[in-house]
């Protein structure tokens, strides 16, 4: 089904079973233990040897040789695979560093072997046999800031590496107001509960991933390319995910490994990446320099905008694309982004939840506040007053929809902003200072194709299929409500199967375009369902109705059940997108409201109270769709306080490398949460009328904290993450 | 993880015995910190001494007033006993501020005295640390060393304590009981029990090989507020940055260490007495030669601020 001018009313907007708080259809395995994770597939895989990974012990350079006698005749040991004996390798097109490093190494804890033996306790103590001799490289870059002017410009996924509008630097410098501040943000983990972890079989030339991947498709291409073996030789089995954030999109070490492992011992391996390896050995959210200049007249309309960040990422590598919300949140004739990209030994940067938006609102949206504050203007009429319905670069592209002065109006009134009192450090609550902090919410809503199978049997069940992926997000139970709409029965009556290569290809999940773009590709498989049944029983296809488990048109009504009685009903389709996307912008909005309290004596800073009030097209479930947006919230509270990947500089790695080091919030730290979705449909997105909703909560949650904090205590911190020892000597005296 | 052979001891002397008679052994408890560094080879013992079964799991009253803790009195049932709850409340406190419900349900006493350092630098075995591995040096100097000790450090090592028990027991003067594998017992103040790092960072405390905890006991009960603060950058499951362990009287004297700065709970009796004249006075005597590192200079002032915060709330 090609998607090419905006929705009219389709059986969806009935909203008998979309749009409900449904519960997760996959909850009840999950809080079972019945959900088989991938390294769990003991219903599919039997006698599996067990891989161990070893990591580079350096950050650059190569290996002079591995002495692996000892390892090789220690107990269990089968094989031990590494660069030498691995056989040709080629790269996916999505990894910037070889998955199986020798002898070159690109960045430190980079896979050099994996240890294949009976058990896993045995893999691990023959890994610890292995000896490395390593030739450490000269001349490696593991400093941004040092680094950062060699910098190229480099083009991000939406755009061009600079982009420029009017006049900015004329209009900069004319300006009545101007504001003008470097903020940085740092390394990033996903830090996800599960960690990469896969099992692989070789049948014949065949081979069979059960993998935690959310792109299948993505997977299948690059594990055929690494191994140059043809892609229709490879199935990924990707069911159940257990969280993913951008950090299981591409192939990773893990699947690679198992498959070299199975391949070497003729029989089943399961590797997990060990906890120590997750942050230097994975992609990570890059570290980002962004320097944000703001001009405004004296009734706070900004006259120009400049954005510029640097960042550094392995050849071959992106960047952070931290720019470009800035293209398109605020009005403004005068307008600048740029982009420079340098090279760093460390691991690869990529994408990370909300990658780009998520670490450019950290900066934008304090910047905003900061420029307010300068205008003496509230920061959220500051905000109103530079509100566009137009893309600001193509005054020809309205946005589809664009509600962000509603997401403020209507949080400001439940979160109590009127009795915020503007100026900062004055409001207290025994040992706290107070403080109030608002930001913007926006990320944007990508459009990808998307395909399903769906059937219809003889009991009347609908199963669908799709390679789509449940990264913890409730895939599975928008698109059994999507099914169980479009054809008519309830939410029982539908089966959902996802995460297989052998399906049909979906968007997969990433960059919040799942839900809405796998949901319009069951759409369109359903359509096509609802137009086989109707020619079975007889119908004409325009005139049916589907309702009540029954096909009905004019008086006839025949049970679904009995269009496939003799043989079940097949049909497969998907969404593919015209130009709508480029006729209109399509964002999501929201509002962030943020109360912090930081100690008086401590500076110790906890969260006190947050809101959110998202604009995001029809939301599908508002239970699973609430779960995504306070989900958000909690990792930018992580952002703003505490996530920080720690570079030595001298030895060229992530220190922190594991969940006692690498904070994130706990329960103690989130205690309570508030959000509201705002009644919206775009007609325009999809025939769902949906948008993404995963990645608008994270977008701006770091900045309102941040401009809590200012407002709690006049100390403004414009390096993430912001931690007591950043407050403290600009705390007052205490006894 | 290295393989290892495994007994389980029949009574605390026989335990010291089987220590003695083994290199590399090691007694295991709780095993909520041994198991994790046998996992990442950080720790690898060829022995294990099970010592769960030594019935060292009670709290008793002593006659002297004073309680006397088994060595594997788990730190959920210490934090709970309503003696330690009425008399030495700080004890209470700082466990409870300590780890997650599910590892003071396993945590021992002894075990919680005998934690390792949380220091990055010794938990990645690619990188020099004189702790695990002596003369290889010390990557936290020079490195990220912003939770570090800036206190009581030396060349060799700047690493810190974790325990938030062990601050309290300092403050309560425990004395830690053992039996050496010969059966002979004796008696470590709290004071003397862990050591400063030295040119022997890996050595941490007084024990001998194969000597074994046995209890701590706690003297009678002095009275005074008692209170446990411990600034982390998480509200909880985080080891804290600076940890303030005080007892204050009525009159303003009282007892006073720190935890999150030195290789060991800091407390300097001189810095008691300066009690009287509040934070100020009793940081300059705490900190007296300090040597803290340009990440973690913040914690000098930051103690400072949490000594004021807490004598202005023992004041109440």
């Amino acid at each position: 089904m090609k998607f090419e001018t905006p929705a009219t009313s389709n059986p969806i907007d009935q909203l008998k079973v979309i749009g409900k708080p449904a519960d997760r259809v996959d909850g009840p395995l999950k809080t079972t233990g019945r959900a088989p994770y991938a390294y769990e597939r003991h219903d599919v895989v039997s006698n599996p040897a067990y891989g161990y990974i070893v990591g580079s012990a350096i950050a650059k350079g190569r290996i002079g040789g591995i002495d692996s006698a000892a390892a090789k005749a220690a107990p269990g040991v089968r094989a031990i695979v590494t660069a030498d004996n691995a056989g040709k390798l080629g790269k996916g097109e999505r990894n910037a560093a070889k998955l199986l490093g020798g002898p070159e190494i690109e960045h430190y804890h980079q896979a050099i072997a994996l240890v294949v033996a009976d058990t896993f306790e045995q893999a691990r103590a023959a890994a610890e046999l292995l000896r490395v001799d390593y030739v450490k490289a000269d001349g490696a870059a593991f400093d941004l800031a040092a680094v950062k002017d060699t910098g190229q410009p480099k083009p991000l996924f939406g755009g061009p590496a600079d982009t420029a509008r009017g006049d900015f630097s004329g209009a900069f410098a004319a300006a009545p107001v101007r504001f003008d501040a470097t903020y940085t943000t740092p390394d990033q983990a996903h830090a996800m509960m599960e960690p990469h972890a896969s099992i692989a079989v070789w049948n014949g030339d065949k081979l069979t991933l059960w993998t935690s991947n959310q792109m299948i498709d993505w997977g299948v291409g690059d594990v055929a390319k690494t191994l140059g073996i043809p892609k229709e030789n490879v199935r990924l089995v990707s069911s159940f995910i257990g969280g993913g954030f951008g950090g299981k999109l591409f192939l990773r070490s893990d699947a690679l490994l198992a498959a070299l492992g199975a391949r070497a011992v003729g029989r089943p391996v399961k590797v997990a990446l060990q906890r120590p390896l997750m942050f230097n050995n994975t992609t990570h959210r890059p570290a980002t320099i962004q320097r944000i200049r703001i001009g405004a007249d004296r009734d706070g309309r900004i006259t120009a905008i400049g954005h510029e960040e640097w960042c550094g990422n392995l050849p071959g590598g992106r960047p952070e694309g931290a720019v470009s919300q800035t293209r398109l949140l605020y009005a403004g004739a005068n307008r600048m982004t740029a982009t420079r990209l340098a090279a760093l030994d460390l691991a690869e940067g990529n994408a990370m939840r909300a990658p780009g938006e998520a670490s450019g609102m950290m900066a934008l949206e304090i910047a905003i506040d900061e420029m307010a504050e300068k205008l003496g203007i509230d920061p959220i009429e500051f905000r109103i007053r530079n509100d566009t319905q137009i893309d600001p670069e193509r005054p020809d592209r309205p946005f589809s929809q664009r509600q962000l002065t509603e997401c403020f109006r209507t949080g400001a009134e439940r979160f109590g902003w009127s009795k915020r009192d503007p100026q900062p450090g004055r409001a207290r609550d025994g040992r706290w200072k107070i403080g109030i902090g608002t930001a913007a919410a926006f990320r944007n809503n990508l459009l990808v194709k998307s395909a399903a199978r769906v059937r219809l049997d003889g009991n009347g069940m609908v199963t669908v299929e799709t390679d789509m992926t449940d990264i913890g997000t409730g895939s599975y139970t928008i698109i059994a409500q999507t099914a169980a709409e479009m054809m008519g029965v309830p939410l029982e009556k539908v089966v959902v199967r996802l995460g297989d290569s052998s399906f049909p290809v979906s968007s997969g999940s990433g960059g919040q375009f799942g839900g809405n773009n796998s949901t319009a590709g069951v759409y369109a498989a359903c359509v096509k369902l609802r137009e086989a049944i109707a020619q079975k029983v007889g119908f004409n296809s325009a005139e049916a109705e589907f309702a009540d488990g029954e096909v009905r048109a004019g008086n006839r009504r025949v049970p679904l059940a009995q269009a496939a009685a003799d043989g079940a009903l097949t049909a497969e389709d998907g969404i593919e997108y015209g130009d709508l996307d480029k006729k209109y912008q399509q964002s999501t909005f929201g509002a962030h409201f943020v109360e912090v309290g930081v100690d008086v004596a401590t500076a110790e800073i906890r969260v006190r109270r947050m809101l959110a009030v998202c604009a995001a097209g029809r939301i599908l479930n508002p239970k699973t769709a609430r779960s995504q947006i306070i989900g958000a919230m909690t990792m930018g509270v992580g952002a703003a306080l505490m996530e920080e990947m720690v570079v030595d500089k001298r030895a060229g790695f992530f220190v922190n490398h594991d969940l006692a080091g690498y904070e994130v919030p706990v329960h103690a730290d989130i205690p309570h949460q508030d959000m509201i979705f705002l009644d919206e449909t775009d007609p325009i997105s999809s025939p769902m009328k949906a948008k993404g909703v995963a990645e608008l909560g994270i977008c701006g949650v770091a900045a309102a904290v941040a401009n809590a904090v200012y407002n709690a205590t006049g100390v403004r911190v414009r390096d993430y993450p912001i931690t007591l020892d950043k407050l403290l000597e600009q705390m007052p005296d205490v006894g | 993880m290295k393989s290892f052979t495994y007994e389980r001891a029949n009574s605390p002397a026989d335990a010291a015995a089987a220590a003695a008679r083994h290199a590399d052994a090691k007694f295991i408890a709780g095993g909520t910190n041994l198991l994790d560094l046998m996992k990442l080879e950080i720790e690898t013992p060829a022995h294990l001494i099970d010592v769960n079964g030594l019935a060292l799991d009670k709290i008793e009253s002593m006659p002297d007033g004073g309680l006397k803790i088994g060595a594997l009195v788990r730190n959920t049932d210490l934090a709970a006993d309503k003696r330690v709850r009425r008399d030495y409340g700080v004890l209470s406190r700082a466990l409870l501020a300590g780890a997650s419900g599910q590892l003071r349900n396993m945590a021992t006493t002894a075990g919680n005295l005998l934690q390792r350092t949380r220091c990055p630098y010794f938990y990645d075995t690619n990188q020099p640390c004189n702790k695990r591995r002596p003369g290889s040096g010390c990557a936290a100097i020079g490195g990220f060393n912003r939770q570090h000790a800036v206190v009581g450090a030396s060349e060799a090592c700047i690493a810190t304590h974790p325990s938030d028990m062990a601050v309290a027991m300092r403050t309560l003067d425990a004395v830690v009981e053992t039996v050496r594998p010969d059966g002979a017992t004796r008696t470590i103040p709290i004071a003397e029990f862990h050591h400063l790092p030295g040119n022997t960072p890996h050595v941490e405390t007084a024990l001998s090989q194969g000597e074994l905890i046995t209890a701590v006991t706690l003297p009678k009960p002095i009275g005074g507020t008692h209170i446990y603060r411990k600034v982390r950058d998480r509200a909880s499951y985080a080891f804290a940055l600076v940890s303030v362990a005080a007892i204050v009287q009525r009159d303003g004297t009282g007892r006073v260490a720190l935890g999150g700065v030195a290789h060991k709970p800091w407390r300097i009796e001189s810095a008691d007495a300066q009690l009287p004249r509040g934070a100020k006075a009793v940081a300059a005597q705490l900190f007296a030669g300090a040597k803290p590192t340009r990440q973690n200079a913040f914690k000098l002032s930051l103690a400072e601020r949490t000594l004021g915060a807490v004598l202005t709330e023992a004041k109440g």
